[in-house]
């Protein structure tokens, strides 16, 4: 069954790799720019999340 | 018999051509297909497979598929970015795939799901066409 960060985990690697492979032209930089817009989508969830945990308790 | 200075020296022609325009509407239609008539294989592969793969899991997790006759902004939008899964979309109209509104929580995840993967479609087919056309560097 599909969890809530599995979910967020397979959207940001779909997302980062489409944007990895359009936004940059080189296949190293491909890489390079499709690893941070992954890490920045799944990091600003876990900052987001803590921050709701943070206001609900 | 022209020198290579006379080559260089004469003004070059734009060459008119059906291709980038036939590169962005098969990108448009089948996910990564513009890369692949651009002879791009391995770019074309991962587009197709990242894009079918949330388009797979919106079905799978109940989305709600847009209708375009809907006076609601908030669903012509959403049809708007579905429709740019191209085939997908309309196969999942004629087959009756995904749900004709949210009926589960996570339906609302399914539901973005298969509006970004038609948005990354219409982004990766722009893509395919700016390589047909010269103005990104291959």
């Amino acid at each position: 069954m599909l969890t809530h960060f599995s979910a967020v985990l397979l959207f940001a690697l779909c997302v980062s790799v489409v944007f990895g492979i359009t936004q940059r032209s080189e296949p190293k930089m491909m890489v390079r720019f499709g690893a941070f817009t992954f890490a920045c989508l799944v990091g600003a969830v876990i900052v987001v999340s803590w921050l709701m945990y943070a206001i609900k308790h | 018999m022209s020198t290579e200075a006379q080559k260089l020296s004469q003004p070059v022609t734009a060459q008119k051509s059906s291709l980038p325009w036939l590169v962005l509407f098969a990108g448009w239609i089948v996910p990564g297909a513009g890369h692949f008539l651009l002879g791009k294989w391995v770019r074309g592969s991962l587009i197709f497979l990242s894009i079918l793969a949330m388009f797979l899991l919106g079905l799978g997790l109940q989305g709600k598929i847009y209708v375009p006759n809907t006076a609601d902004i908030l669903d012509i939008l959403g049809f708007l970015g579905q429709l740019g899964m191209g085939m997908g979309y309309f196969l999942a109209r004629l087959f009756g795939w995904g749900a004709s509104s949210v009926l589960i929580t996570l339906g609302d995840y399914g539901t973005k799901f298969l509006t970004v993967a038609g948005l990354l479609n219409i982004i990766a087919a722009v893509d395919a066409h700016s390589l047909a056309n010269g103005r990104k560097a291959s």
